[in-house]
């Protein structure tokens, strides 16, 4: 599903250039869910930005399943891939707050110009998956975090993507809604679809099939097994 | 721009009620204002134009009076009397001549009232005769009831007569039709065939009695003599040059010198619209200027507060962005807010603005309001539409610099702020 060769990333500029990701090299199959761990600076969120097409690398390969990702790619192709090819899950949710749950699970249906009944349609369906039957209609503002995050996990599922990328899915949650949420990702990942979790908490990669450590800008092995 | 696309803009700018008012506000006074300046131009405009009277905007007065310069061995001070044989020598020796017409009035030289009355109401008016194609010179006259003076009146030396609408009120009583009714004129019985009303002099033009020339001869005698001689020219002749013929001819056969101011004068309504209507020209430009100002004012305000908006709502841009909202959406949908703003606003500014002018208007017309100077403020459905195309075209300009703000948003920053 996500083939990395030999990925370069570079920040500032020639008299200040920082090198963030020295040669990446890693893939993930199809239906797995892995999770990439590093210590901070290690570059795991600017691998995870390169992932989601939100930010671009400068050499190297990309292969997002049969898609060759090219170093230079437009912003406007960028947001047509990640619109049908990637759901995002963030620490921070990232809902919009003027929407209620139903609302922000359909917007990226919006950007595939699906009708407003059918978007509602579908994302009342994947609220009830999820386990948020009751708060369709609610704002963010009245949900907890746990139930913010099944909006998130639910919008990121609307579109069918290929893969789930989740940055610290459970950052901001409290343990016993970390299992919950951990046990939907789960329940997702049962349905096959390929997720890739950036986590910092061991206990949350024990739980995902594959683990990739980052260390200083490269794939290393894990420092304990 | 889909019903869904309108949705979500509406949705945006109902999140910021108070933002979204006042950033209309400031388009809506602004069109407003234009509007409504350019409607009190016209109304001044108007104002000035009805003191012109009723006459083709391109016709010449001649009228005499007595010599200030001494010429030729003769005295100043002499009286000079226009006659219709200086009426044929006009139209055999200037042929860029096109209506020839003659008045001509009881009392001195061509002014001085003549008392009519009409069973016991009476009154002093001007009573003029008039031959020829007067009425076509007369031409914005408007008549409230009956009809011009024609050729018939005149070949069959008709005893009838045209009076205008304040002659009308003093010797009718109000609802009555004058029309049919005889009056008389200096103790003549003349029939009244038409009531006329003529906004030369803010209406005192309306103060006179016409009736055609041959029977105006034949009445009161005053034989070959003329008050004012009234002209207009070929179509495609220069009024200037025409007046300077005209003036030639006359000052020739009258021996007066040619430098007399006094003696014989000739009032050219062409010039005088011309000087008014350059002025109004440079008024109009200045109300452009302020107008267009105080709309550039609220457009800047506008473009302004959408960076501000733009600003504020980066983390939301940048959700959407990362969810698949392309560029050119992103664009188009702070362009479309920013246009829905401006053409609402601006539309209920010209809607605000045509309907205070027309208020005006109906208030004047029901209820009498009369400003001097002022009438009939309007706005021409051209200028409406040009003002709103201006709009349209502000609009989208004031979204472009927040769009491309929002568009260069880097999803990645967005989220990661606070």
């Amino acid at each position: 599903m996500i083939e990395l060769n030999n990925i370069h990333k570079y920040y500032g500029d020639d008299s200040n250039r920082l090198h963030v990701l020295k040669g990446v090299n890693a893939s993930v199959a199809d239906g797995e869910m892995v999770s990439i761990m590093g210590s901070s600076g290690s570059g795991k969120s600017t691998l995870l930005n390169i992932l989601g097409l939100l930010d671009q690398y400068d050499t190297g390969e990309y292969r997002l399943g049969d898609i060759a990702i090219s170093a230079g790619l437009s912003e406007a192709k960028a947001a047509w891939l990640r619109n049908r090819f990637i759901g995002f899950v963030f620490q921070s949710f990232n809902l919009l707050p003027f929407k209620n749950a139903t609302e922000n699970v359909a917007l990226p249906l919006y950007y595939q110009k699906v009708g407003r009944k059918e978007r509602n349609y579908r994302a009342e369906e994947l609220l009830d998956k999820v386990g948020l039957g009751d708060r369709k209609q609610h704002m963010p503002s009245e949900m907890s975090g746990g139930q913010k995050q099944r909006v998130a996990i639910a919008r990121a599922l609307i579109t069918d993507p290929k893969v789930i990328l989740a940055d610290e899915p459970t950052g901001a949650l409290d343990s016993q809604t970390t299992d919950e949420i951990m046990s939907l990702f789960k329940s997702v990942h049962a349905t096959g679809k390929t997720i890739v979790i950036v986590t910092h908490e061991k206990e949350i990669a024990d739980q995902t099939d594959r683990l990739i450590w980052l260390r200083d800008g490269k794939v290393s092995q894990p420092e304990e097994a | 721009m889909g019903l869904d696309t309108f949705q979500e803009i509406w949705f945006t700018l109902k999140q910021n009620r108070l933002r979204t008012f006042l950033t209309g506000f400031g388009v809506f006074w602004g069109i407003f204002m234009l509007v409504l300046l350019l409607g009190v131009g016209q109304g001044l405009k108007h104002g000035i134009e009805k003191s012109f009277s009723s006459d083709d905007r391109r016709s010449m007065w001649v009228s005499s009076r007595k010599t200030s310069v001494p010429y030729k061995g003769l005295a100043q001070g002499r009286n000079i009397q226009l006659t219709l044989a200086d009426v044929r020598a006009l139209r055999d020796r200037v042929p860029s001549i096109d209506i020839l017409s003659a008045e001509q009035s009881l009392g001195s030289i061509w002014r001085g009232d003549i008392y009519v009355t009409y069973g016991q109401r009476s009154g002093n008016f001007g009573v003029f005769g008039v031959a020829g194609r007067y009425f076509e010179i007369k031409k914005f006259q408007d008549y409230h009831h009956g009809r011009r003076l024609n050729d018939f009146d005149e070949s069959e030396s008709r005893k009838v007569v045209v009076i205008g609408t304040r002659v009308a009120e003093r010797l009718f009583n109000p609802g009555v039709n004058p029309v049919g009714k005889q009056i008389a004129v200096n103790g003549v019985s003349v029939k009244v065939i038409g009531v006329f009303y003529d906004s030369g002099w803010e209406g005192r033009m309306s103060e006179r009695i016409y009736m055609p020339l041959a029977v105006y001869q034949k009445t009161f005698g005053r034989g070959e003599d003329v008050g004012v001689i009234a002209i207009t020219p070929k179509p495609d002749v220069d009024n200037k040059t025409l007046s300077q013929q005209i003036m030639a001819v006359l000052q020739e056969r009258h021996r007066v010198a040619p430098n007399d101011k006094t003696a014989i004068r000739l009032f050219d309504l062409a010039e005088q619209t011309k000087e008014v209507n350059a002025t109004f020209t440079g008024i109009n430009l200045f109300l452009w200027f302020v107008g267009l100002g105080t709309l550039m004012a609220g457009v800047v305000g506008i473009s302004n507060i959408m960076i501000i908006s733009v600003k504020e709502r980066t983390r939301e841009i940048g959700v959407r962005k990362a969810l698949g909202a392309p560029p050119v959406i992103i664009m188009t949908a702070i362009v479309s807010e920013s246009l829905l703003v401006t053409v609402t606003a601006g539309y209920i500014g010209l809607v605000a603005s045509v309907g205070l002018l027309e208020l005006y208007n109906l208030a004047a017309a029901k209820g009498g309001l009369s400003l001097p100077y002022f009438e009939r403020p309007q706005v021409d459905i051209g200028i409406a539409f040009s003002a709103l195309a201006i709009l349209v075209g502000i609009g989208a300009l004031a979204g472009l610099v927040p769009a491309w703000h929002a568009a260069a948003i880097s999803p990645i920053e967005a989220m990661r702020e606070e």
